[in-house]
């Protein structure tokens, strides 16, 4: 199990600094654009070799787009992504390719990230082939041996993904991904699209693989549970900012901003007796659109405690100790 | 394909009932043909379908029709497939109105407006023109409660009616279904896979698999003391939420049967840890344990070995 200290001294592998990411958005058909939808705006972290980042937050939030940007499937807008030392920020395809074999992406949706067409083997060789690795019969062989290790049949490379259960799904493309020894791996909401029993199972899996290669996380979710389950540190996101970042401990049972403060107290808990006693925080009205957002809190909207201050000026991500970051005037 | 087998459902006046269960469990069906809402080529067989004092059974599918909409009234998962997109709010919630209550005009106007105040929906009187396009997932899913309860229902059916939404919006639809139910006095089935919407909204579970009922009971048997060899399954798939040291997950085996070729015996047994040389062969009978608590499995024969339910941790 991967339990060492809270905060290794290690250099991260994966650094987001002042991360953003804009999109152009139309505000009348045929219109310029003129509006800017920003996903992300300005956020930074940086995850350890070896640990599970947990990411949390409600529908768009941003975490999606973070990690997408972070595996460069999109283009910063402004701010540097450092993976292993090195800016990748802006390199174009081709210096990409030696990063795209370290860093992988599992998606969220096992029906449609799976090209009907292509036979599993083919699916699972495909970064193989793009990166020339394992070339002539060893590719095939390498595709047996990732079946077997995500738990699936050697002999089933020769049959299609319509085939498998949306379990073997997300295993086949867990095996893709692992395809070229990657050291990150970004779980775009791995498991919601799967039943409880199968959520299980690919979470032991990703676990049991992690202590076997070594891997690195960053593990986007709105399930709060297992998020707490499988992290060992997890950034809240909201409206394209973290407003928290903790140890998992530290944040689940002393979490300081308001917005995790009710996110977690409306998570509905699978134990009548102690559902009976939490004690939960309302929010009124729902999650503002991110385009062109006002200035100020981005939460003061919804906000149970907020004061004027909180309309005036955005509160910045301030260190309480211990490696737990928040960002609300409140805590001043 | 044989999507429910057996089923035997009770719901109590002012109960709330939660049916759990994995995709492909049966408990959509069972409810769409309690309804007669399933496709032409499907064939309902049952001893009896009761609702209040009416025999479902023997109704007509018009009869069907006037029960839908004003004596019951169904939240669907996705409230954006469930609206029509051509109409406004307006004419979707005065439509069970007017077909039946014969409430027209200014009548029908007002009340669809007292309808989307009881939904805590903010500035209705605004939001009446509006079209679903133009509402937010959490305002749509109030709208379709809004239309379920237009009438008066006795019976509301609630498939999945929080599965689309975000937590805390999740939350504020799961209050507000509580608090009418408190206020109307209905009863209500809520169908989900998330056993935390259950412990938060029903006094009686029925944990659904294979298209069979393997256990069903109060809350707390269901929680706390749960015979089911698959229920055990369920509730150790979940992270344990307040332990200190972290747990590993004991998932299920397997993946769920094919109903295209229902297996012979009980629908769990491939997965089943517990499973004995009966199991694959015949479906187990229903064993009563109190008379809340009843369970379909052949562990609880007295010569069977004993296996008890034990949660790490607990």
């Amino acid at each position: 199990m991967i339990h060492a200290s809270p905060n290794p001294p290690s250099a991260p592998l994966v650094e987001a600094q002042n991360l953003c990411k804009y999109f152009p958005v139309r505000a009348r058909f045929f219109g310029k654009s003129r509006h800017l939808l920003k996903a992300v705006d300005g956020v930074s972290f940086a995850i350890e070799k070896g640990e599970t980042f947990g990411l949390v937050g409600e529908s768009g939030c941003g975490k999606t787009t973070v990690g997408r940007t972070l595996v460069r499937l999109y283009e910063p807008t402004a701010g540097a992504i450092r993976y292993d030392g090195q800016d990748i920020s802006h390199l174009n395809r081709a210096a990409l390719l030696p990063f795209r074999r370290r860093a992988q992406m599992i998606f969220q949706d096992p029906y449609a990230s799976l090209d009907p067409r292509m036979t599993v083997g083919d699916i699972i060789a495909e970064p193989l082939r793009v990166q020339n690795l394992y070339p002539g019969k060893a590719r095939d062989a390498r595709a047996r041996e990732l079946l077997a290790l995500v738990g699936l049949k050697p002999d089933h490379i020769n049959r299609y993904p319509h085939e498998f259960s949306g379990g073997q799904r997300q295993r086949i493309g867990l095996a893709r991904a692992l395809a070229g020894n990657p050291e990150f791996i970004v779980c775009d909401e791995p498991i919601s699209a799967l039943d409880v029993s199968i959520q299980a199972q690919v979470v032991n899996m990703l676990e049991a693989l992690q202590d076997q290669f070594g891997l690195t996380y960053l593990f986007v979710s709105h399930d709060l549970t297992m998020v707490r389950h499988i992290s060992r540190r997890v950034a809240v996101m909201y409206l394209g900012a973290i407003v928290e970042l903790a140890p998992v401990a530290v944040l689940y049972k002393h979490m300081q901003h308001p917005y995790t403060q009710a996110l977690l107290s409306a998570a509905p808990v699978a134990d009548p007796r102690r559902a009976a006693q939490a004690a939960r925080i309302p929010l009124q009205g729902d999650v503002p659109t991110p385009i062109d957002p006002p200035p100020g809190c981005l939460f003061r909207g919804r906000c149970p405690k907020a004061v004027p201050r909180c309309a005036q000026e955005r509160p910045a991500l301030r260190d309480l100790g211990g490696g737990h970051l928040c960002a609300c005037h409140l805590l001043e | 394909m044989q999507a429910v087998r057996g089923v035997t459902l009770r719901v109590a006046e002012g109960e709330t009932v939660g049916i759990v269960g994995e995709s492909g469990s049966g408990k959509s069906v069972l409810m769409l043909s309690l309804l007669g809402l399933l496709p032409d080529n499907a064939q309902v067989r049952a001893q009896a379908m009761r609702f209040a004092d009416g025999d479902l059974g023997a109704m007509s599918g018009r009869e069907k029709r006037r029960l839908l909409g004003s004596r019951i009234g169904m939240v669907f998962q996705d409230p954006m497939t469930s609206l029509n997109p051509l109409f406004t709010v307006e004419q979707q919630l005065t439509e069970p109105l007017r077909i039946h209550q014969g409430l027209r005009g200014a009548k029908a106007r007002a009340r669809a407006l007292d309808l989307l105040r009881m939904v805590d929906m903010p500035s209705p009187e605004n939001r009446l023109k509006q079209y679903p396009h133009e509402f937010s997932g959490g305002m749509r899913q109030r709208v379709m409660i809004a239309i379920a309860i237009a009438c008066g229902p006795r019976l509301i059916i609630a498939d999945e009616p929080t599965t689309a939404l975000d937590v805390t919006i999740q939350a504020q639809i799961l209050d507000l279904l509580r608090n009418l139910q408190k206020e109307l006095g209905t009863s209500t089935i809520l169908i989900t896979h998330d056993l935390g919407v259950i412990s938060s909204m029903c006094r009686r579970v029925v944990v659904m698999y294979g298209g069979i009922v393997a256990e069903e009971g109060s809350l707390d048997e269901i929680f706390y003391s749960p015979r089911h060899p698959y229920t055990w399954g369920l509730l150790r798939s979940i992270p344990e939420a307040e332990t200190e040291h972290r747990l590993p997950l004991v998932p299920i085996p397997g993946s769920p049967p094919d109903m295209l070729a229902p297996p012979q015996g009980c629908p769990f047994a491939p997965r089943c840890r517990h499973a004995m040389p009966v199991c694959l062969r015949c479906a187990a009978p229903e064993t009563e344990l109190s008379p809340t608590h009843k369970v379909r499995c052949h562990l609880t024969h007295p010569a069977a070995p004993q296996v008890r339910w034990e949660k790490e941790g607990l």
